[in-house]
């Protein structure tokens, strides 16, 4: 594999959470650039799954495994429990079936780690008392051309991962790539939660 | 180790229009016979086979690639008698190209049971004196891949960078992960799947009774009649192409276009393009190839199934390719092959935590798109090859 350049800081604090050695499913990998450093650094292994074909051919030009399915067709392809860690990051805001895939991602995976916009940031709550959708660095799109299709907040996502009786482990924001571990909901534009699957 | 002058490299263009220029076919003979999975035996054959590129020092950077139904050992470059006989992957295999000839030693093998140049239907039974015709042995695709590791044994190579095949030979891949794992480092399976469906087999059962029923076939041995089942081989031809293109490249090329501009009302002739097209198709294919031949390799698509060996377990199939790294290639378009079912290849793989990417490109061609110059598969194909030419050290 070719050696890759250092972690940006926001992921590096996520790939902090992913244990040494961990089997792992990065479920919308982009460019593999966290699961090249996973692989490198931690002693990890596993996929990267992209739709992307400039993403994927970006992961095979760097020697990191990646397979192109669509993830609204669901982890049909994965076994239950098969890998030790699922990452799901910047990818549930672009998925129709989210529930679904959050079920899926606990499936799968003994633990996850999701990460998505935070559309309760402040300045975001500001814009909208404002009367106006906001248009942000993490959210840069407006309303008509937006990719993400399901916008939500981390008090909305803690709920919903609750109702599905996953455990989340940690919770912290992301902010001017610096971890926020204070009031995410209000300060960090990205929030990242680290879960584990309902009891079986 | 003689390897094909690949002079071509010195020319500069692009990389369509780069070749490894002249080639030589070379043949190989053993006197072992070949136990086969039917019971019965290749008592002494001839393999075909030819090379591009020059093996290292360390013999490290050989690349097998495995032919399907209607190719051969004639992989790239042309001949010097036949300056139009292009190799069935030349726009793949060749300096500078996805599979780059400067860099890997590149080998190409006709399989038994074929009419190209390896010992087929059409030589001589030595019991007989006869042309064995279809008293040729049934052959298996892990037979094939048998005779392919001989071939190596005489090249002196103990370990391959990879071993590359589409369709029938992407089905030749599989078969070499699972029965010498040791001997492979990469198996690129491109446009394949773990087995024909009953449609697939239905097709070839069609093709394969238009062969046996045309009353020239004379149960096989129509050579000793001096005679060819040509009618039969057109239309095994016709429906055979019939399931390599997709429904919209069909339609894009033909639609409903007229031979002669107008309707002619009549049941015989031509009135559609897509008749003159097949009936042209099937007419070359029937001066050239090798009724035996067709039943042979049909019947070798049909029993390839490495699950049966499992119950019907393709996970458990795989775990004895679990040391080797996969790229496995489908094309969105192909019917006859289906990404579905390349899917099922890389499920297994994944059952066994085995290094496998998966491409599915979304071509329009259908299943002849694994033969063409597609941007997204050749750049796949081109870093995978890169990567493996880093990790082999060329």
């Amino acid at each position: 594999m070719k050696p890759s350049p250092s972690l940006p800081e926001h992921l590096r604090a996520i790939a902090a959470l992913v244990p040494p050695g961990s089997r792992v499913l990065d479920l919308g990998c982009g460019s593999g650039e966290l699961l090249a450093h996973l692989i490198e650094r931690r002693g990890c292994s596993g996929y990267g799954v992209e739709i992307d074909d400039t993403n994927l051919q970006a992961c095979v030009a760097r020697g990191v495994d990646v397979i192109q399915i669509n993830l609204e067709d669901g982890l049909a392809m994965f076994a239950d429990r098969s890998f030790d860690v699922v990452l799901q990051l910047q990818t549930l805001q672009h998925l129709r079936n989210t529930e679904t895939m959050l079920r899926e991602t606990a499936r799968v995976g003994r633990m996850g780690i999701v990460s998505f916009p935070n559309f309760a940031h402040w300045p975001n709550r500001l814009s909208v008392l404002g009367g106006r959708m906001p248009v942000t660095k993490a959210l840069p799109y407006q309303w008509y051309d937006t990719p993400n299709i399901r916008v939500t907040t981390c008090q909305d996502f803690q709920e919903l991962a609750q109702r599905n009786g996953l455990r989340i482990l940690q919770h912290f924001g992301v902010q001017a790539a610096r971890r926020v571990d204070w009031w995410p909901n209000l300060l960090a534009s990205v929030a990242v939660f680290q879960f584990d699957g309902p009891a079986r | 180790m003689s390897a094909s002058a690949a002079s071509g490299f010195l020319l500069s263009g692009t990389s369509s229009t780069v070749t490894v220029g002249i080639v030589t076919p070379q043949k190989m003979q053993f006197d072992q016979p070949l136990h086969l999975r039917s019971g019965a035996q290749l008592p002494a054959y001839e393999l075909a086979y030819e090379t591009y590129g020059q093996l290292n020092a360390l013999r490290s950077n050989a690349v097998l690639v495995c032919h399907a139904l209607n190719a051969s050992h004639h992989v790239a470059g042309t001949y010097a008698d036949q300056t139009n006989n292009t190799g069935w992957w030349d726009n793949l295999v060749g300096p500078g190209k996805p599979l780059d000839t400067n860099r890997f030693f590149v080998i190409g093998v006709n399989n038994p049971g074929s009419c190209f140049g390896s010992t087929g239907p059409t030589n001589l039974n030595p019991a007989s004196g006869q042309p064995w015709g279809s008293d040729f042995p049934v052959v298996t695709v892990e037979d094939w891949v048998d005779a392919q590791a001989r071939l190596l044994d005489r090249l002196g190579i103990g370990q391959l960078a990879a071993v590359l095949g589409g369709s029938l030979g992407g089905m030749q891949a599989l078969a070499w992960s699972l029965r010498h794992p040791e001997r492979l480092r990469h198996c690129i399976a491109v446009a394949t799947a773990p087995n024909l469906s009953a449609q697939n087999i239905a097709f070839n059962e069609v093709a394969r009774r238009a062969i046996t029923t045309d009353p020239e076939f004379h149960a096989g041995h129509y050579l000793r009649h001096g005679t060819i089942p040509r009618r039969g081989l057109r239309v095994a031809r016709m429906i055979g192409h019939i399931t390599y293109l997709s429904d919209d490249s069909m339609e894009a090329k033909f639609g409903r276009e007229l031979r002669h501009g107008a309707l002619a009302y009549t049941t015989q002739d031509i009135e559609f393009q897509i008749e003159s097209y097949l009936r042209h198709q099937g007419d070359k294919f029937s001066e050239y190839f090798d009724a035996n031949t067709y039943l042979l390799i049909t019947r070798a698509l049909d029993y390839f199934d490495p699950a049966r060996e499992t119950g019907g377990d393709l996970s458990r199939a795989f775990a004895a390719a679990r040391a080797v790294r996969f790229l496995v290639v489908s094309f969105a378009t192909d019917w006859r092959f289906s990404p579905a079912r390349s899917r099922e290849i890389v499920k297994a793989l994944v059952d066994n935590q085995t290094a496998v990417s998966y491409a599915e490109i979304d071509a329009p061609h259908g299943h002849d798109a694994f033969l063409l110059e597609d941007p997204r598969y050749h750049a796949v194909m081109r870093l995978r090859f890169d990567a493996i030419a880093r990790e082999v050290g060329v």
